[in-house]
Parts: C-alpha cells; sequence; structure tokens
C-alpha cells in the first residue's frame, strides 16, 4: 500500500465521517437536555433517506438540481417534523420515568418505525439518483473520488461550525446549555421549557435526517439502516463524550478513519500468516472504543454527568429487602416443579407441549441471568444476547469442528460466554445507567458482526447446522428434563448467591457506589463478576438452546433478543425476584402463539412495550403485590 | 405604612394572595389551608422550622409542585393552574433556597437566561427594570467575575447571582427562600441591605427565613408555620416582643 | 504519631487555588472542626484527605503511611471511617443488614457465595446499633427511616470498621436543631470512649462552639486561624472573612 493509497483512504474516511457525525450529533444533542437516549434516532436517520429517495425521484431525479437539493432538504426537515410530534406525543410521557424505561419506549418506536417503513415503501433496497453537479469525480493524489465524497467531506465542518455557534454565542445556545442542568430551574425563571425541548429534539431529528438524506446518493435505502446506524453512532458518542458535539465530530472522524484505514491496509502478510485487515473494522472500532474508555471514562470531550434537576425525581418505588422465600411460596415453587416433571407424560395429548417447555425454561434462565446484574446489580444490559449468543456458538462450533461430543459441547457454553462477559464486562462496569446500555449494546452488535462477517468459520448468515444432542436426549422428553434440571439448578444458583455476600456486595453497589467504596467494597471488581457470572449462567442456556434447535444463527446474538430479555424482566417485574421467571414465560407463551401470526410482529412487539412502560412500570409480579400487599413473601 | 393616596380608589389587590393552598409531596400532604397575603412594597417574612412547609409553599406558589390545590392570585389574577413559566411571565420572581445556578454558563448567561420584558405596577406606573450594568452596581462582587463559570463560584457569590438572575425578569413580587441560609455571616449582612433597597424601589417580597435576626431587620410582617399550617401573623414588632410564640413555632 | 498529619496541601482547579499550603493535624480523641465561608475550599480540602481528589502537592499522613490519592477503599483499610454530607446507606436493605455489610467488608468476606449474608455478625450488628441508638429499628428497611435516623445509621456503619479517624462532612446538614445536637453529642462521647480523633465540617456555628475541642479556619483556600473556641472567635481575620460585623445575630429565636 502507498502512501498516495492510504492518504486517499483516508479522505475516503473524511466523507463516510460527515453522515455519522450528524447522526451522533443529534442524538448527542438531545440526550444532553432531555436525557433520553433516543434509540429511535436511528429511524429518524432511515426515514430521512427513505424521503429523499421519494422526494427527489418525485422532484426530477438526477437531472434537477433544485429538485435534488430541496429533496434532500425537505426531507431533513419532515424528519425534524416527525421528531417533533414524538417528543410531544410520546417523550413528554416519560422524562420522569426511570432511564432503562425510556431506553425500552424509544426502542419500542424503532420496531414501530421500521414496520411502517416496510409497510410504506416494501422489502426492497431503494437506490436515489446521483446528485446533480456532483456525480462526477475529482482527480485527488492521482485517483478518482466521487466529488459527492469531496462535498460531504466539506459540509460537515461547516455545520459544526454552524452549530458551535449557536451553543456557544446563542441565547438560544444558552438556555439548551441551562436546560441540560436544571430544566425545573429554567421554567422558573419564565422560559417555557416544553417548547425548548421540543425545538431541541426538532433540531436533533433535522440532523438525523439530514445525515440520512445525504445519504441518498451514497447507498440505496434499506431497513436495516436504522439498527447500523445507531450502533455506530453510539460508539461514536461514548469516544466522543456525552453531551459534546465537538467530541462527536472528532469521533465520528476518529472511527471512520480506523475503518478506512483497515480497508485501505487490507491484506498484509506477517510472518508467513495473512491478515485481512478489511474484515477487521469492527473489531478496530471496539478497540479504539476500549483504548478511550481506559484513558478518558467519559469520552474524549465529555464530562461525568451530573443529575439533572428537575427530571426523574418521582422514581420508581424503592425496593424492599430482601427475604427468603416464606414456607408457602417455598412450597409453591417446589410444586411447580415437580409439575414441570410431570409434563413429558402430557406429551402423547399436547405433543406441542414440551417444544414449549423448552422453549420457556431457556427463556426463564436467560431472563433471570439479565435479572441477576440489572435488579440486584443494577446494570442494565441491553446486550445480554451476547452470551447467549457466544455459549450457543461455543457449544455448536465444538460440534461442528471438533465433532466434540454433547457433554463436552454444553460444558463449553458457558466458558465461551464467561470470557466473552469478562472481556466485555471490564469496561462496562466501568459506566453506568445509560452509558453502559449503550455499550453493553455495542459490544454484542460486535459479536454479531464478528459471527457475521467470519463466513469462514462461523457459516455467516447461515448459521451452523446439525447440532443434535446425543442418545438418550435425542428424544424430546429426555432432552426436556435435562433442560428443566439444569435451568432450575441455574436459577436456584443465582438466587442463593443474591442472598449471600456476594449478592448483597453488588447491590451495595448498587443502592450506592459511595458508601460501598467507603467501608472497602471494590465495587467495580463485584460488579465486574457478577456481569461475568450473569454471562456465565446465559451462555449455559445459549448452549441448551443450540441442542434444542438443532442449528443456529446470528439471529441468536442479535439485539432482539437482547431487548426480548430486557422485556421479560420488566413484564415479570425488574424489582422482585420471582418477577423474570414470571414474565419470561409469559413472553415466551406470548411469542410462540402471538408473534407468528403477523408479519407485523415488531410493531406488535413495539405496541405491548410501550403499553407496558406507560400502563405497568413495574411489572406483572410488581402490579400482583401492590394489588396483594405481600411483596415480602415473594 | 406609606401615606393614603390623595383620591380614594377602590382597594387594590395584593402583591401576592395566597389562599387555603394544599400541597403534596407524592402521597404526602405537606401543606394544609396556607393562607397569606402580601402587600404592594411590603417585605413578608414566612417563618418556621426545618419541615415547617416553607420552601413547599413558595415552590407551591410557583408551580413547581405536581399537586398542589388552592388559589394564588398575583395582583388579583389567579395563577394556580398555570405552568411556572407562565407565573414567572406575570412577574413573579423566584430565587430557591440551594441557588440552583447553571454551573456551566458564566455569570453573564445566567443572567441572560433569566432576561424578561419590562414591566407596569399594577397602578400602570413603570416596574423597576434590570440590566446586567444595573445589577453589577447592586452587586459588585459579580462585576469582576462576569465571565466566570456558575460553578466556579463560592456559595456567597452564588447567592447574589441567584438573586441578580430573578432581577433580570424586572419581577414585581419576588420570591425568597432562605437568602440567609448557609452562607457565612458577611454575605448575611450583604443581603439584608439588597433587600431593603429593593424594598425602596417598590417590590414585594415573601421571605422564607429561620433566623429572627435577619427577618426583624428586613420584613415588616412575619407568618409562622408548622407542619404546613399558618399558626401565627403579626407585624414583625409583634413577633420579637412575644418570647411565647417565638418559642413555641421557632425556638427548638 | 497516631493521628493524622496534613501538609502543605495544596489543589487548584484551573486558575484557582482551592486548597493552598494547609498544614494541620488531628490527634486520636480530639474532636476538631474545620468551619469557613462557602467556597473557601472546606470540602476540596475534605476530598483531598478522603482520597476523591489527588493533591497537586503536599501530603496527608496517616499511622505514619502517605494516604494522598489512595482509592477509598484503601482508605478505609487503613482505619479511616467517613461519613457523608448526604447521609449515603443502602437503602434496599434493612438497618441491621446496612451494619452487617459494613462487618462483612470490613472482614473482607464479601465474595463469599453460599451463607446468608444476613446470618453474619449478627449480634456486632444489633451492638453497634444500640451504641447509636437504633437497635429497636434493626429490622426495619433504612428507606423508611427519617433523615435523622439514617444518619445514625451512618454513623454505626462508620463504627463497623473500628476506624481511628472520622471524617464527617457537615454531619448535621438537613437536620433540625434538636437533632443535631444530640448527634453531636452522641459523636462527642463515641471519641472519647474509643479515642478516634474526629474532623467535621459544620456550618452551625452552635454546634461548634458547644463540641469542638479545636477550630481550624478556612478561607480562600488558605488556613487563616487554628485554636479553640475563644481563640478563632476573638480572631479578627475570621470576623472580616466569616462571622461579620455581629449585626445580624444567627438565633432560631428568643433564648427562652
Amino acid at each position: 500500500m502507498t502512501f498516495e493509497g492510504l492518504a486517499f483512504q483516508a479522505l475516503d474516511g473524511l466523507a463516510s465521517a460527515s453522515s455519522l457525525f450528524f447522526v451522533a450529533a443529534g442524538l448527542s444533542l438531545i440526550f444532553g437536555v432531555t436525557r433520553i437516549v433516543n434509540l429511535a434516532h436511528g429511524s429518524l436517520y432511515m426515514l430521512g433517506t427513505y424521503i429523499a429517495v421519494t422526494l427527489v425521484t418525485a422532484m426530477g431525479g438526477a437531472g434537477d438540481a433544485f429538485g435534488f437539493w430541496s429533496g434532500v432538504l425537505a426531507a431533513a426537515l419532515i424528519a425534524g417534523v416527525i421528531g417533533a410530534a414524538i417528543e410531544v406525543v410520546l417523550l413528554r410521557r416519560i422524562y420522569v420515568a426511570p432511564e432503562l424505561f425510556q431506553l425500552l419506549a424509544t426502542f419500542a418506536l424503532m420496531l414501530i418505525v421500521n414496520d411502517a417503513t416496510l409497510w410504506l415503501w416494501g422489502p426492497e433496497d431503494l437506490l436515489g439518483p446521483r446528485a446533480p453537479g456532483l456525480s462526477g469525480a475529482i482527480e485527488i493524489l492521482g485517483r478518482e473520488m466521487p466529488s459527492y465524497d469531496a462535498f460531504l467531506i466539506v459540509v460537515a465542518p461547516a455545520v459544526l461550525g454552524l452549530l458551535y455557534v449557536v451553543f456557544a454565542r446563542t441565547r438560544f445556545g444558552a438556555l439548551v446549555r441551562a436546560a441540560t442542568q436544571d430544566r425545573e430551574m429554567l421554567g422558573a425563571l419564565g422560559v417555557n421549557q416544553a417548547l425548548l425541548f421540543t425545538a431541541v429534539f426538532a433540531l436533533g431529528s433535522v440532523l438525523a435526517g439530514l445525515g440520512g438524506a445525504l445519504q441518498v446518493a451514497r447507498e440505496p435505502a434499506n431497513l436495516g439502516m436504522d439498527l447500523s446506524v445507531i450502533t455506530d453512532a453510539f460508539v461514536v458518542v461514548v469516544v466522543g463524550g456525552m453531551g459534546s458535539i465537538v467530541g462527536s465530530y472528532v469521533a465520528a472522524l476518529l472511527i471512520a478513519e480506523v475503518k478506512a484505514l483497515c480497508i485501505g491496509i487490507g491484506v498484509v502478510g506477517f510472518a508467513g500468516f495473512a491478515v485481512n485487515f478489511s474484515k477487521l473494522t469492527l473489531v478496530a472500532e471496539f478497540l479504539v472504543m476500549a483504548i478511550v474508555l481506559i484513558a478518558r471514562p467519559h469520552g474524549l470531550f465529555g464530562r461525568a454527568q451530573v443529575a439533572v434537576r428537575g427530571a426523574a425525581e418521582a422514581e420508581a418505588e424503592m425496593e424492599a429487602p430482601i427475604r427468603p422465600a416464606s414456607r408457602a411460596l417455598a412450597l409453591f415453587g417446589l410444586a411447580v416443579f415437580g409439575a414441570l416433571l410431570l409434563l413429558p407424560f402430557s406429551a402423547r395429548a399436547f405433543p406441542y407441549a414440551l417444544v414449549l417447555g423448552v422453549d420457556v425454561l431457556i427463556a426463564v434462565l436467560f431472563a433471570a441471568s439479565l435479572h441477576f446484574i440489572m435488579g440486584p446489580g443494577g446494570m442494565a444490559s441491553f446486550g445480554h444476547a451476547a452470551y447467549f449468543g457466544l455459549g450457543a456458538y461455543g457449544a455448536a462450533l465444538l460440534v461442528k469442528w471438533f465433532a466434540a461430543p454433547m457433554g463436552l459441547a454444553l460444558a463449553a457454553a458457558p466458558v465461551a460466554a464467561a470470557l466473552g462477559a469478562l472481556l466485555f464486562g471490564w469496561f462496562s462496569v466501568r459506566l453506568s445507567g445509560v452509558y453502559l446500555a449503550m455499550l453493553t449494546l455495542a459490544f454484542a452488535q460486535i459479536v454479531w458482526s464478528i459471527v457475521f462477517q467470519w463466513q469462514e468459520v462461523t457459516g455467516g448468515s447461515n448459521g451452523v447446522l446439525g447440532i443434535w444432542p446425543s442418545a438418550p436426549f435425542d428424544r424430546l422428553a429426555a432432552y426436556y428434563l435435562l433442560t428443566l434440571l439444569v435451568v432450575a439448578v441455574g436459577v436456584w444458583l443465582l438466587r442463593r448467591i443474591l442472598f449471600a455476600p456476594f449478592g448483597y456486595a453488588m447491590r451495595a453497589g448498587r443502592d450506592s457506589p459511595l458508601r460501598a467504596e467507603a467501608i472497602g467494597i471494590d465495587v467495580k471488581r463485584v460488579h465486574w463478576l457478577a456481569f461475568a457470572l450473569a454471562g456465565t449462567v446465559c451462555g449455559v442456556a445459549g448452549g441448551i438452546f443450540a441442542f434444542a434447535k438443532g442449528s443456529i444463527s446470528p439471529e441468536t446474538i442479535s439485539i432482539g433478543r437482547s431487548i426480548d430479555g430486557l422485556v421479560m424482566v420488566l413484564l415479570g417485574g425488574v424489582g422482585t425476584l420471582s418477577g423474570p421467571l414470571v414474565g419470561a414465560s409469559v413472553f415466551a407463551v406470548l411469542q410462540d402463539f402471538v408473534m407468528q401470526e403477523t408479519e407485523y410482529w415488531h410493531a406488535l412487539l413495539g405496541g405491548i412495550i410501550l403499553v407496558l412502560v406507560l400502563a405497568f412500570p413495574s411489572g406483572l409480579v410488581g402490579a400482583f403485590l401492590r394489588l396483594t400487599r405481600r411483596r415480602r413473601f415473594l | 405604612m406609606s401615606a393614603p393616596p390623595a383620591t380614594p380608589k377602590p382597594p387594590a389587590p395584593p402583591a401576592l394572595a395566597v389562599g387555603h393552598l394544599d400541597a403534596w409531596y407524592g402521597a404526602a400532604q405537606i401543606l394544609r389551608g396556607v393562607t397569606f397575603t402580601v402587600g404592594q412594597g411590603e417585605v413578608v417574612a414566612l417563618m418556621g422550622r426545618n419541615g415547617a412547609g416553607k420552601s413547599t409553599t413558595m415552590k407551591a406558589v410557583m408551580g413547581l409542585l405536581p399537586r398542589r390545590r388552592g388559589a394564588v392570585r398575583v395582583y388579583g389574577r389567579a395563577v394556580s393552574g398555570l405552568k411556572p413559566f407562565e407565573i414567572a411571565r406575570l412577574g413573579v420572581g423566584y430565587t430557591p433556597e440551594d441557588r440552583r445556578i447553571f454551573s456551566d454558563l458564566t455569570v453573564l448567561e445566567n443572567l441572560d437566561a433569566g432576561r424578561q420584558k419590562p414591566r407596569r405596577f399594577a397602578d400602570g406606573t413603570p416596574a423597576p427594570t434590570w440590566t446586567r450594568e444595573d445589577l453589577f452596581k447592586l452587586f459588585p462582587n459579580l462585576a469582576e467575575l462576569r465571565h466566570r463559570l456558575g460553578g466556579r463560584m463560592s456559595g456567597g457569590e452564588q447567592q447574589m447571582l441567584t438573586v441578580a438572575r430573578t432581577l433580570m425578569g424586572n419581577p414585581l413580587v419576588l420570591l425568597l427562600d432562605e437568602p440567609s441560609e448557609g452562607v457565612a455571616p458577611v454575605i448575611v449582612e450583604a443581603m439584608a441591605d439588597t433587600i431593603l433597597e429593593l424594598k425602596n424601589r417598590g417590590l414585594s417580597i415573601l421571605l422564607s427565613e429561620q433566623n429572627v435576626g435577619f427577618a426583624e431587620i428586613v420584613s415588616d410582617r412575619a407568618y409562622l408555620l408548622e407542619k404546613g399550617q399558618i399558626r401565627w401573623a403579626g407585624t414583625m414588632a409583634e413577633l420579637t416582643e412575644n418570647a411565647d410564640v417565638q418559642r413555641s413555632y421557632l425556638t427548638l | 504519631m497516631n493521628g493524622l498529619i496534613v501538609s502543605s496541601l495544596s489543589k487548584s482547579f484551573g486558575a484557582v487555588r482551592a486548597v493552598d499550603n494547609v498544614s494541620f493535624s488531628v490527634d486520636g480523641g480530639e474532636f476538631l472542626a474545620l468551619i469557613g465561608p462557602n467556597g473557601a475550599g472546606k470540602s476540596t480540602c475534605f476530598n483531598l484527605i478522603n482520597g476523591q481528589l489527588v493533591p497537586d502537592a503536599g501530603s496527608v499522613r496517616f499511622g505514619g503511611r502517605d494516604i494522598a490519592g489512595s482509592p477509598a477503599r484503601k482508605i478505609c483499610r487503613c482505619g479511616i471511617a467517613r461519613t457523608f454530607q448526604i447521609a449515603a446507606t443502602f437503602a434496599s436493605m434493612t438497618v441491621a443488614e446496612n451494619v452487617q455489610m459494613a462487618l462483612i467488608a470490613h472482614e473482607r468476606e464479601i465474595y463469599r457465595l453460599w451463607r446468608r449474608a444476613n446470618s453474619f455478625h449478627r449480634q456486632h450488628a444489633l451492638e453497634l446499633l444500640r451504641r447509636v441508638g437504633m437497635h429497636e429499628a434493626a429490622d426495619r428497611p433504612c428507606r423508611e427511616l427519617a433523615y435523622g435516623d439514617v444518619k445514625r445509621v451512618e454513623l454505626a456503619i462508620a463504627l463497623a470498621g473500628e476506624p481511628r479517624l472520622l471524617l464527617m462532612d457537615e454531619p448535621t446538614a438537613g437536620m433540625a436543631p434538636r437533632e443535631r445536637r444530640e448527634l453531636i453529642a452522641l459523636v462527642k462521647a463515641l471519641i472519647v470512649e474509643r479515642g478516634i480523633a474526629v474532623l467535621f465540617t459544620e456550618h452551625s456555628m452552635d454546634v461548634v462552639f458547644a463540641f469542638a475541642d479545636r477550630i481550624i479556619v478556612m478561607a480562600r483556600g488558605r488556613l487563616i486561624a487554628d485554636g479553640d473556641a475563644r481563640t478563632v472567635r476573638n480572631d479578627p481575620r475570621v470576623q472580616q472573612v466569616y462571622f461579620g460585623t455581629g449585626r445580624i445575630a444567627e438565633r432560631s429565636g428568643s433564648a427562652a
């Protein structure tokens, strides 16, 4: 690779950084003021592209410069209007909700928007016209660079400068900065904060829409854009520092450059090995983030966030002290276990019961392991599927490549998950709240991408086929009983640990990190080990899953599965120990029966999440307890 | 008391009239039927022990509590259903007990955040308006710090800034929540001088205070709160003379 | 030397010298108050001693070791406990479990995975709670307690580590005057009984003058006075920066 070649790749990176910067800046801006991490921000980006394709095509396509640019701008503005509508209709209702609920609500929105886009524009990728006047190329460093890319390189710093002036020099900017700290006081000074919030949300949405609309001449509109851009934007925002516009720009550049250079370097021989750097882009992104987080936990330009005044002060009801199960509950638990043991005898009457039973049990272990860190640990992982997937792939790949027997493969599942959880957890526990959520989500996406891209080993999108249990577990009833036993032991162990000093230390670190450190608890270490433990148990669930299905695909690591876990925990109630068990059972049954009935089940799931967040914030078990006032027995 | 006007007019409504005010934090009722008035140009002290409901009363007047009930009138206009920013725009200025300076904003930006249009009193005469330069004259310390970030100021300086920021809104009625709390005695003295100056310029002031020493220097009348109810009302002179009342509602 | 020795401690934030060459010491059994106007550098000074901030210069020696800049959990291991301005306890645990947690941490048992935590050191926890007058509330959830009681529980938690030095940042903030006096009287009794050294910051002058053995005064980052109540009260510099002319008496009612 020549120097000119690398320099040219660097320029290409600059062009890619532009759209990423717009999206990340908008995300960061909205977070700064509303303290909501808007997962649906990627949807606004995607809508920006789709709307631009439609408008630009309708207004004369590539032949008409005025039509093209007004179409792009109109798409950005429409995204702004949609954003403002989202703020007014939905987000205003959840500003006082716990941040986890806010994340879920915006995720629900993302699901709904995605299905709405599918319904409006169809599943096919849509190509937009080239930009009039910029469809050619200019020669730089002896190579052809698309003029449009050159245009993008210039437009990002221009927007950055504009934003900087607005925020540093105008009263509006000062008010926005004031609102990030104390919105209630701003109201008492005569500022209409509701309007200010809507304005900021609209501005952030315009930025996302603009980022998407400008992509119209670069890539086809497709339904995967929302998720892929929001993951990248998360990494950018974490690296740049939440709330810093300049940070977003620098980080977008950094990430885009590192990726571009990896592609530019291509295949390099090292001591006889050929390393293909262009496949390492995601790993490189991860490395950049890891290095930045070690050096500066709040990002390059970020600062520790202070609690915002007038925000979530009506926090969720505090959790009661945990108590061992009452006699009645213990008997009830045993009775349920006994009934489940007898389930195989009903197989003749209900042949589907055992299949469903295995699904439900796997869901229960998945949810229980997530609840372990999320409830008592206070670490809401948005990427718990990573450890499920590592477990599943750990087992499946052993079978595929080494023809390992089932016992060995099942034992390897938690080991693979534990290694991943130890690595990712080490970074994750350094952050908290929404930062932790974003980081765990980004890690899960990275695992997903590696599995997806490393086709030679993992089978890529086809996954791994033919992982069947060996005798005697090749009979469904036997496999069901194995699953029941493993899940019961797993759930019981997690529960036992919660009552032991380690579980208390984890809760102590959640309740009051200051106090916990002051009495000598290494809170990060305790939370790290807890994270690894939860990942390990989740890996067990993944291993069982692989053999239950006979084949696995990257879907086991998808964000959708991570979110399913969150919904299960919240459905049951995060503040109770039995909540995740109930939530997982209800959810798994629902999914089996209802979700497969409709093509738009994403939207349906989104709707369920919204109802849950808005109407049952303490979950089914929480609502039941409130009804019966017997919380301390569970 | 000022001299009676030359021509008799219908009695003007007080600057602030609060009637039967109830307020809640969550499920707990904090205020029970609080009733009081602040006349035009008057300084009224709302006194009582910690937790008696002084700050809650101010927040309830300002519309900062989600759940409140009762009548709040500003120059006769009912404001109890309005949002905080709407109440502020009617000329009610609020300085909170914990100051709530915007720490990432400079002194100048903090002042700009409070800026509102000029106003007139109920009788049509122009009310005092404040520019940044006026306030730098009133609080000379702030003038030297104009580019300092709010978060980098001492508590006493922040206390001045929070009052100055409220004055930028050209208020007619001022709610001062514990201006003497948690600052050094020298600052307390400066604060007392400022309050008397504002009274001279015609502002009507409601002051929450625990310190009788401070209240007696600046206030005309006082109301004593206990457990969210008004237990005593009278002039400041009556209060300073009445050791029994002080013992019952203030001394610990 | 058993106590805390702070020498030439300095810390700047940008151009502001928050703590400027401050030196003082606290002996075992001594109740030392740190007072001064807001922004004088009290909190910064405090956070330099408890490890939350790393000093630019100077040392904080305790028991012969320089502890400046060590993480909080290491400082705790040296025999230093602290209470916070806003009491920090574990809200999802009972009162007794709060103290048991501290004892478990002190005994380095937090990585135990099997036995129930609330069976560890229960008697010892109850004794500590009895000492602060909270044993009757032992099995109540900590989040249900009145604020003054939470402060007492926090004190029991601090005592669980058998500290030789206790750092108290505005221990009576947010408390009613009667509660203030009772809490500080309790602390004073503990100091005498256990020979603990205590450094505390405080705004309530009645508490300081009634209980502190010695008072140090900070202003604009510097130490401007060090002595007993009478010396400090009569110091003209202290009067100028802190007490003022005395024109406005601080009282919550006429003395009855």
